[in-house]
Order: structure tokens, then sequence, then C-alpha cells
């Protein structure tokens, strides 16, 4: 089927746009970067409909990659069911929101250098789909990370956009270190990288030595680090000072779920270790509670959107935690629809507002901007999950499943999807309703932009009819469950009451809004600085780093020990600090000092350990 | 033969106490030339303690030896003193704590 | 005829005995030893010809710079020719095997670059002279001895050779402090260590009877040794000391970060990548097949030192300001990794040393030829903020850094990548699991500061330093060009290299 034709058409628009793209002019790069995803999209139409109905994973393999001894990894794309789901969602997003660029993009500087790096996200991600075996899947991890970094701090000329590059790109760091030794471990265990016979192998029960919930819980952390968990979630709200496209394209719809659908390929280790799901589960819960929590009391529209983006990625985590797996997978599906559209909406405002992104200074722009008004609610009833949405499907299906295997999952998730509804309309009224409050001259998005909202917007109502969990039926097994109407329903009425919620404070009675802020002052700003994560994670972790290098290394190696024991003890008696201090002192007999000290202690530590063996 | 006279342990240990002169000298003296010197020592401790082994098994590789090492040492002489000269040319000093601009 | 002349007697028996013994040297002999003899010959020959030509010859850095490539890649071909007659030379002072084969054609390989990258140094500083092309190929020569070297002796001398040409290279501008103050360091804590080495040899030669390598090794595999295992492990140790301090593994790295900013730009290059690549290879030979037997008692201390140096090597540089400063503490780092997979002492261990030895000699010559084309004269700019805007300024020159820097992190698709993976992969292998948590760790903390530059170079406005840029050199854009490719063909397509490293590290058993 020549499924490296899928990921190769996005990279040869990559070259061409970056390595030409200075020299084109606009019409030309738009149609290289549109056109090599739109190509790569109907050859993933023209693969799924050949090949039917995929009972086993269709596998080619290209060339050997490494090979030393038994060990082999091999450049080799697969395509199963799982795959499709993802290359679907994946190309179709992807092409809808590089139209959308096309207009989004048209006053910003470095125009082709933007869609460059647009599509060769798009192969890394390609990449990381089709990959059949951990090592592929890593460089598409690694890929989009980059891709992510560049396009994050794509306007180069605020610090703080590159710092919140940076910080996506450490914090990532942390995540890549956990699946980079989850890696060494499967090696280690089964000698292999490849999905197939790694899986094969997992099943054989002759294999229960290997140490699946180590392996598993290091593959969640790298799960956390690319799809904003918790403790790696901090990465991720700051990550939205890149253009409203990447945002929609990397921060909602693709990169950020590749944890979850990493977690989903490696459903067969995690099965083998009930307890690495119960953390996933966990993990994804707590998540989703306290970046919903957060999402209520953020001031920034694309900010809101960011915390319910990791909100929305922790109840796939539950999904996939508690063991639906393809519920996991369909919530990925019409997250990346109504995700993507809220970003999109959200940028066709800022758009219009001329890069306003407050939502204090907006405001009743229901009138001045009907199309992405319209849009916009059809996104938020899906993420509401409101009945017969695309959202309510899902959701629903891993609130049940969670209910299954914990009742308390379930009224945590119960009570996020009320805070999802509060927060989501409140953002929404705040902007549409009311009186206008801001100073600049909206106007409606040109064409290019409102098609792919409108697009968006259907899928979002109508995604759910897509029935996934179906589909995924072989791959995962349905268990089956047995609850009651009321938990069915449920989640229903919480949407409808966050709304309504939503709507009392924010277009009924606004002043009822100010009195429970002020009345609950301590909690709003905590929440309202989110917790105070980011302090916290400076105090404890970053400042020791920087500061204890830089006393213990760096700054004032004043000679004290040696110069003392040189110069006979005690005639410059100096605080036990300068112990630390050491190390490159500039002078030669100091240093002359140290190789003899590494001497000394390498020959005691010899005699000790010596004598007959 | 008089030599037997003398155990050939002594040797070794003169060889490890003029080599752990070496050292001292390394670490106390103040004068680039005097460090280098202080080298010097050391390699001659480590041909002493060669002659010495090399004696003691009847082999002819340790005296072999300790002229490979002499001919280095002088090799290292010569390259360390026009290396010391050139510092001397620039910094018309040869305290050894005078060389250290370059640190931390 | 002959023996009626009795003062040709002597002659004669030392000729009958030469051959009786099989001392004579071969025709075989001398093509395993060809390279050495083609970059002795021409550096030898270099320092007339300076004399010949004088002062005032223009063009005289082209001349030898051409000549020494030349000289490089014969000694090059003649390195794969020899590989084509393996086994001992001199009566087993030298061995020529893959492995010895693979380092000498890595740091012949670095030598060119290296020379490559200072034709316009040189010119810059006003320093073209033919003594920097012979000392370069006399470093090279001991080089390749110490990597063939099956003899102790071997070992020292060429260890030596390579060294006392270092020593004047790294102060190679006589007239420049920073240069002077690096030589003087080098050269005084260098001796001081080899003279440790050197007592590590004399103490093993007590023990064992013998500096040849494979009887070491049969010494201490076969004898009951545990009555002279204090001697032996002095001996070992001190050893340790001498080695752990060419390569500036921890404790032993002090001189590296001092000396790697004072020497002229394409010297560290050169230094940092070949000699210590070279320093690494005979660690792994004589402490894999010498010390092999009792490779339980050492391994500790190669585990402590390599944590300690990827600990203090990426720590360190974190908080450096100068650009040559912080790549020495990288380099330091990378040693730390390197030690990891010593550590490992098996089979993938040593090709993981091959291999990220490979790896890293290409990116780090290639990050110091964009330092030693960046500095401007008299090393001018050498501070990480003054590549503020380099990405804006020469983009071409920052992306082929940005593909250094990406591979020093370890970003899949790069040389430093595979470097690590395997280097970890042999590490888990030898059960050695705590250290290659903490390994990956460091390198999860080495990106900071690598990212740094990249930060710098793209997203910053261009400052002063940017205004006297010149446009790349040939010579330096030729050095760019190849160490760039050749780390992306590592991180692609590794088998090229890691075949021959794992058939090549086949001297263990």
């Amino acid at each position: 089927m020549n499924l490296w034709l899928i990921p190769i058409f996005p990279f040869l628009g990559f070259l061409i746009n970056g390595l030409f793209g200075r020299r084109f002019p606009k019409q030309v790069v738009n149609v290289v970067a549109v056109g090599s995803v739109l190509l790569s999209f109907l050859w993933v139409l023209k693969t799924i409909t050949g090949l039917g109905a995929m009972e086993t994973a269709h596998v080619e393999r290209y060339f050997t990659w490494i090979q030393s001894g038994t060990f082999n990894v091999g450049v080799d794309f697969a395509v199963d069911r799982l795959t499709a789901i993802m290359l679907l969602v994946v190309t179709g997003v992807g092409l809808l929101i590089h139209t959308y660029a096309i207009g989004y993009m048209e006053h910003e500087g470095g125009y082709y250098r933007f869609f460059a790096y647009l599509n060769l996200f798009m192969f890394f991600m390609l990449t990381l789909v089709l990959a059949s075996n951990f090592l592929l899947l890593f460089v598409g991890w690694e890929g989009v990370g980059l891709c992510s970094y560049l396009l994050v701090g794509f306007y180069f000329t605020e610090k703080f956009a590159t710092d919140a590059g940076n910080k996506a790109f450490i914090v990532n760091r942390i995540g890549d270190f956990g699946f980079t030794l989850a890696m060494f471990l499967i090696v280690r265990h089964f000698g292999t990288l490849d999905f197939g016979t790694v899986f094969e192998q997992a099943k054989n029960p002759a294999n229960s030595a290997v140490p699946f919930f180590a392996i598993c819980m290091l593959l969640l952390l790298g799960a956390t680090g690319k799809s904003a968990q918790i403790p790696l979630y901090v990465w991720l709200p700051d990550a939205m000072a890149g253009p409203t496209p990447v945002s929609a394209l990397i921060h909602a719809a693709t990169m950020v779920t590749a944890g979850v659908y990493m977690i989903a390929r490696s459903s067969v280790l995690f099965t083998h270790s009930p307890a690495a799901m119960d953390w996933v589960a966990a993990i994804g819960m707590a998540t989703a509670f306290f970046a919903a929590t957060i999402g209520m009391a953020q001031t920034d529209m694309k900010k809101v959107f960011a915390y319910s983006t990791v909100s929305q990625l922790g109840y796939m985590f539950v999904g996939v935690g508690v063991g639906a797996f393809s519920a996991g997978v369909f919530h990925l599906m019409t997250h990346a629809f109504f995700k993507a559209l809220l970003f999109l909406g959200a940028g066709s405002v800022i758009h219009a507002l001329s890069g306003e992104q407050d939502l204090r200074q907006m405001g009743g722009l229901r009138k001045k901007i009907p199309i992405t008004c319209i849009t916009l609610f059809c996104g938020g009833v899906a993420i509401a999950g409101l009945p017969f949405t695309s959202g309510a499907a899902s959701k629903d299906l891993i609130l049940e499943t969670a209910y299954a295997r914990s009742p308390i999952l379930y009224w945590i998730g119960l009570l996020t999807a009320f805070m999802t509804a509060f927060y989501v309309f409140r953002a929404l009224f705040l902007a549409f309703f009311g009186k206008y409050r801001g100073d600049k001259h909206p106007h409606e998005a040109p064409f290019v932009m409102w098609a792919p909202l409108a697009v968006l917007a259907l899928l979002s109502l109508v995604g759910g009819l897509l029935s996934v969990p179906r589909w995924l039926e072989p791959m995962f097994p349905e268990k089956e469950l047995n609850v009651g109407q009321l938990i069915t329903i449920l989640p229903f009425i919480a949407g409808f009451l966050g709304i309504a919620l939503a709507y009392l404070f924010y277009v009924a009675k606004p002043s009822l809004a100010e009195t429970a802020k002020n009345s609950m002052g301590w909690l709003y700003n905590l929440i309202y600085n989110k917790y105070y994560v980011d302090e916290a994670y400076d105090l404890a972790v970053v400042n020791p780093l920087i500061q204890g290098s830089r006393s213990v290394l760096w700054r004032g190696m004043d000679a004290g020990l040696i110069d003392g024991i040189v110069n006979g003890v005690g005639r410059r008696s100096r605080g036990i600090g300068n112990i630390l201090k050491l190390l490159q002192s500039g002078s030669i007999r100091n240093y002359a000092a140290w190789v003899v000290f590494g001497s000394v202690i390498l020959l005691i530590a010899i005699g000790l350990s010596g004598g007959p063996r | 033969m008089t030599f037997n006279s003398v155990p050939l342990s002594w040797y070794l240990m003169l060889s490890a106490i003029l080599f752990v002169l070496g050292i001292a000298g390394f670490l106390y003296r103040r004068n680039v030339i005097t460090v280098f010197m202080s080298i010097e020592l050391m390699l001659n401790a480590v041909n002493l303690s060669f002659v010495t082994f090399s004696y003691q098994l009847k082999q002819v590789d340790g005296h072999i030896f300790s002229f490979f090492v002499m001919v280095v040492a002088a090799a290292e002489a010569a390259v360390g003193l026009a290396i010391i000269l050139t510092v001397f040319k620039n910094r018309q000093s040869l305290r050894i704590d005078d060389v250290s601009s370059m640190k931390y | 005829m002959w023996g009626s002349q009795s003062w040709l007697q002597p002659a004669f028996q030392l000729a009958y005995l030469m051959t009786m013994y099989n001392f004579m040297p071969s025709g075989d002999d001398y093509i395993r030893f060809l390279p050495e003899i083609i970059m002795s010959v021409m550096g030898t020959f270099f320092m007339v010809l300076e004399g010949i030509l004088g002062d005032k010859k223009e063009g005289k850095g082209l001349i030898f710079g051409h000549l020494t490539l030349a000289t490089l890649l014969a000694a090059l071909l003649a390195c794969m020719y020899a590989n084509g007659f393996p086994g001992n030379a001199f009566t087993g002072m030298l061995i020529i095997d893959g492995y010895g084969t693979f380092f000498r054609v890595l740091v012949i390989g670095v030598g060119m670059l290296a020379v490559l990258s200072s034709y316009q140094y040189l010119k810059r500083e006003h320093a073209e002279a033919g003594e920097y092309h012979a000392l370069i190929l006399f470093s090279i020569v001991g080089q390749c001895v110490m990597v063939t070297a099956n003899e102790l002796i071997m070992v020292f001398i060429g260890l030596e050779v390579s060294s006392i040409a270092t020593y004047v290279l790294a102060g190679y501008l006589r007239d420049d402090k920073r240069n002077n103050e690096a030589a003087l360091k080098y050269f005084l804590l260098g001796s001081f260590a080899t003279a440790f080495l050197l007592y590590g040899i004399a103490w093993i030669y007590g023990a064992s009877g013998s500096t040849r390598l494979d009887t070491i090794q049969a010494f201490l595999a076969n004898r009951d040794v545990a009555h002279n295992m204090a001697l032996i492990g002095t001996a070992a140790a001190l050893m340790f000391v001498g080695f752990a301090f060419k390569v500036s593994a921890a404790p032993f790295q002090i001189w590296a970060p001092d000396v790697y900013q004072g020497a002229p730009a394409p010297v560290t290059a050169f230094m940092s990548a070949g000699p210590k690549a070279a320093a690494f290879a005979v660690f792994v030979r004589v402490f894999m097949t010498a010390f092999g037997p009792i490779v339980d008692r050492w391994e500790p201390f190669v585990w402590s030192s390599a944590l300690l140096t990827m600990v203090i090597g990426n720590f360190a540089a974190l908080m450096q300001s100068n650009i040559k400063r912080l790549l020495a503490y990288s380099s330091i780092a990378h040693a730390g990794y390197v030690m990891v997979a010593i550590a490992a002492h098996n089979q993938i261990g040593v090709s993981a040393v091959m291999f990220y030895l490979a790896a890293y000699a290409l990116m780090n010559i290639g990050a110091f030829a964009v330092v030693a084309h960046f500095s401007r004269q008299g090393e001018k700019y050498v501070n990480v903020e003054d590549l503020a805007g380099l990405g804006w300024k020469q983009p071409v020159t920052a992306a082929l850094f940005a593909i250094f820097l990406l591979s020093f992190i370890g970003v899949p698709l790069t040389g430093g990548f595979f470097g690590k993976f395997y280097i970890f992969k042999a590490a888990l292998d030898a059960n050695l699991i705590w250290l290659s948590v903490l390994g990956l760790l460091n390198s999860a903390v080495a990106a900071y500061y690598y990212l740094r530059i990249l930060v710098v170079m793209y997203m910053q406005e261009p400052g002063e330093s940017m205004a006297s840029l010149q446009p790349l050199s040939t010579g330096i854009s030729v050095t760019l060009w190849a160490s760039a490719l050749g780390t992306l063909i590592l991180g692609i397509y590794p088998a090229a290299i890691l075949t021959f490293a794992r058939s090549s590290s086949a001297f263990l058993k």
C-alpha cells in the first residue's frame, strides 16, 4: 500500500517550503503546504478503503535500521484499526487547520517558515502514528516535540514565547527519560522493540518475570510529559504562546494525544499490570479535576481552552486507565474535533479583535462575528457533553466504565464534567453576550477561516455517530457494562447544570459572579494562580539546581581546603562552606592536589577491597 | 656480589619515597622550574623501580623501559622548558600561582 | 670468509641472533606500521621545508595545509590497507586488528577535520607555519601508536608522543597569554599524571614480569595471584589515574576546562576529539585485556568515576557563559557517558564506546569549528551571548551548529542519540541499573545548556558581535558539512559503523 507515502508528502512540503519558500509568493507556499497534507489525507483514505476490514495489522518493512546481534530495529510502518483512526484524525484535522492557517497567518512575518515547520510536524506525527516499533515511535515522539518547540517559539521576539518553548522542551525531556528507560527494559526482557513481537511475547504466560509494572510506569511517565498530565502538565498552558493554529493542531488535536495513543498501543503490556492501570486512571482523574478547577478562573480565552485540554486529556487517561481503551481513543477523536474547533474559533475571535485574548475585553461579539459564534457554541455543547453531541458519546462511555471500576472515579468525573460545562460556557458567554467592553473593531473571519470551523462544528455535533468502540472491538474487547439508567443520564444533567450556572452568572445576573468570587477570595486566588505549581516547581527544583551548581562548582572556588593543607592548616580558617568551593581555582598546584587526592582515595579503596579474593 | 647485601625491597621503598617526594615537590614548590624538576624526580623514581624489578626478574626488559623513559623525559624537558620560557616572556614571572587567570 | 674477520664478529652475531629470534621486522610489519611511517616522515619533512621556505613566503599556510591533508589521506589509505594484514607487528609490540584500525581511522579523520578548520584561523592570527602541521602529524602518530599498542611500553611512548605534540599545540600562539597558560597547565599536569601511569606500569611489570598485554592477562587469569593482589591493585589504580586524566574523567578532569578554554579553537577541536578518543581506546584495551581477569575489582571505580564525571560536567556547564568553557565541560560530561559503557565491561559496551567516540568526535569538532569561525581575531567573541542572532545572520552556520547541539542533547536521528542508546543498553545489559538511570537523568539536565545556545542563536536580536562576522571560509564550511553529514548518517544509518564496531570488539573473549 506504500504507507511511506503518507508521511513523505508533508516532508516534501517541508523541504520545498523550507528551502525555497523565501522566494515563493504566498499562494505557492499555500498550495505546497496545504496540498501536501491533502495528498497525504487522500492517500490515507485510499489505504484504509484498500485494506478493508483490517482484522490484523498490515505491516510494511522498508529497511533494517539497526542490527546488532539478535537485536534488530527496522524502519517499519504498520496500519491496524487503531492506526487508521489516528491517521484520519491527524490528516483530516490537520488539513482543516492548515487551511485555516492560510487566513490566520496572512499578516504574520515568516510565513513560509511557519508552514514549513507545520509540515515537518505532520511528518513526525504521522511517523509516530505509523511506526511499528517503539524506537521509530520515539523518533516521531521527539520530532513532534522539536516542532512544537520551534512553533511555540515562533514569535521569536517575545521573550515569553521562547521561555515557553524552553519549558515545553525541558519538561518533555523528563518524560522522554521515562520513555527511554522503558524502551531499555523492553529490549532487555523481550529482545526486540517491534510491537507485534513484544505484544505476542507479553501474552505468553512464560514471560511472567517481566517487570510489567516498571515498564508501564515508565511509559506512563513518558505519556504524562507528552500529554500534559500531573505532574508534568505545566508546559501546556504556557505553550499557548504560539500562534493559534499551532495550539489547535499540536496542543489540542494531535501531539498531546500521543501519550494516550501510546498507552492504547501498549494496551497488552498495561493489561498485565493492573496496578499501573490504576495509576493511569488516578493520574488522569486528578489531572482532569485540577485542570478543570484552574480553567474556571482564567481570563485569557486561550488559557481557558488550554486547561480544558489538560482536563480532557485527563479523561482519556481515565478511559485507558480503567480498561476502556476504545472509549479513550474515541474521546481522543471527538476531542480532536471539538477542541480544534474551540481553538480555531478562539483564534477567529482573537483575529477579529486584532490580537486581544482577554475575556474581560470582549463581550457582545455574537452580532459582530455570527459564524464564529455559532460554531463555537457547537463546540461548547460538545465539550459540555449535551445529549447527541460527539462529546457526550465518548465521555459517557468513559464515565460508565469508570463507574464499573470504581464509583469514586465516576463521581469526580461527574463533578469535572459539571465544571467543564461551566467554564467553557463562562468563556463563551463572556465573549459573545453582554455588552462589548473593548475598543477594537471586530470583523468576521474570511472564508478560508470559517469554512474549517463549519466542518469541525458539524463533526463535533455528529462525530459521535461514528462508532469507534465497535470498530476497535477486535483490538480492545469491550466489557459488558451493567450500570443503571441514572449513571448514564447524570452526565447530561451535570452538563446542563454547568451551562445554566454559567448563564446565571455571566448573562442573567453578572453581579452574582462577583459576589461568589469575593465570598471565596482565598480559593479564587489559589485557583487563579494555578495552585502556585509553577512557583513551587521553581522553588523546589529549578532554583536549587541552579543555585546548587553555582555555589558548588562555579563561583568563588577559592582554594579553601587545599590551600589550607598546603600552607599549613588553619592559617586561613574559613567556613565549612568553602569545602564545596574547591574545584577549579585556576591554580596548577591546586589541580595537582586534586589529582593526588583522587589517587589516594583510589589507593585506599583498592587497599580496603584488597586481600585474597 | 656485595649487591646482595641490600635487600631488593629497600630499592623499591627508596623508589616509592622518591616518588612521594616528587609529588610533594610539585605541590609545595612555587617556582615553575622546580615544579618541573619534581616531575623529573618522579620519573627517576619510576626508573629505579624498573631497574630493580628487572634485576629481580633476571630480564632486560625493565632496563630497556627505563631508557625509553629517559628519552621521553628528555623530550619532555625540551618542550617543557620552551613552554616555561614563553610563559616567562609574557608574564615576567616564574611563580606558579601567577598562572591562574582561567578558572571556575 | 666473513667469520675470519674478527672485528665483524659481534655484528655478525647480532644479525644471527636477530634472525634467529625473529627480531628482524618482516615486510608485513612495515605495512602494518605504514600510516605512522608516512606521517612521521612527512612531519619531519615539514620542519625542513619550513626552514627552506622561510618566513616571507606567501601562501605558506595553504601549502602546508594541503600537504598535511594529502599526508593524512595517504595515511588513511595505508590504515585501510594495513587492516588487510591483521596480527602482531614488531614481535608483538603492536597489534593490528579491527579495533585498532577503527581508532586509527577515527584519529586521522579528526586530524583532517582539524586541519581543514584551521586554515583561516592560522591566517587570521598570522601564525601560518609548518610546525603547526608537523605537530598535528606527530600527535596523530602518537595516537595511532597508542591505539594499536600491545605493549605497555608502546602505550607509554604513543601517549607521550601524542601528548608532547599537543602540549605545544595548546600554546601554539606564543604571544597569547591564554595560550601560554593552557600549555603550561596541560604540560605540568599532563606530565604529572603520566608519572603515575608509568609508576603503575613499573609495578605491574614487577608483579607479572611482563609488559605485554596478553601476557599480563594470562598471568592474572591463570596463576594464583592472591598473594600479590596488593601490588596488582596498586598498579591498576595508578594506571587508572593516568588514563582517567587523559580522558578527563573525574576526579582527574580539572585540567580540561582551563586547557580547552585557553588553547586556540581548532586545537581544542582537535584535542578534545583525537587524543581523547585514542586515550579511551587504549584505556579500554588495557583494562579489558590485561586487567580483564580482575574486572570485578576495577568496575566499581569506573562506575563511581563515570557518575562523578557526568554530574560535574553537566552541572558545571550549566553555569558557563564562555562557550569554549561550556563545551569543555560538556566534553567532560560526554567522557562520563563513555565511562558508563566501560563500566558495563561487555562486548556491547566496547562497541558502544567505539560508536559514541566516533559520533562525539564529529559533533565536537563541528561545534568547535563553529567557535573557531565565530570568535574572530584574538578570540574576541567567545561568550554564549555573542551568538545572538546567528540564526538570522548566517542561517547555514546556525543550522549546522544546531545539528551538533541536538546531537549533544541526544535527539533521535542524530549520532548522539544512538551513541547514548547503545551506551545505556550496554549498561543495562550489565545490570548497571542505577548508573543508567542517573546517566539518563544527567542527559536530561544537559539539554538545558545546549538549548540555551539554540535559543540565543535563533531567538535573540543580533548584537554588535554580528557586525564584523565574515562569511564561512571554505575550510570551515567543509569541516562543518562533513561533520554534520557524518552526525546525521550515524543517526539515520548507524549500522554503517556499528557492524564494524561489533565485529572488531571481538578481541574481548
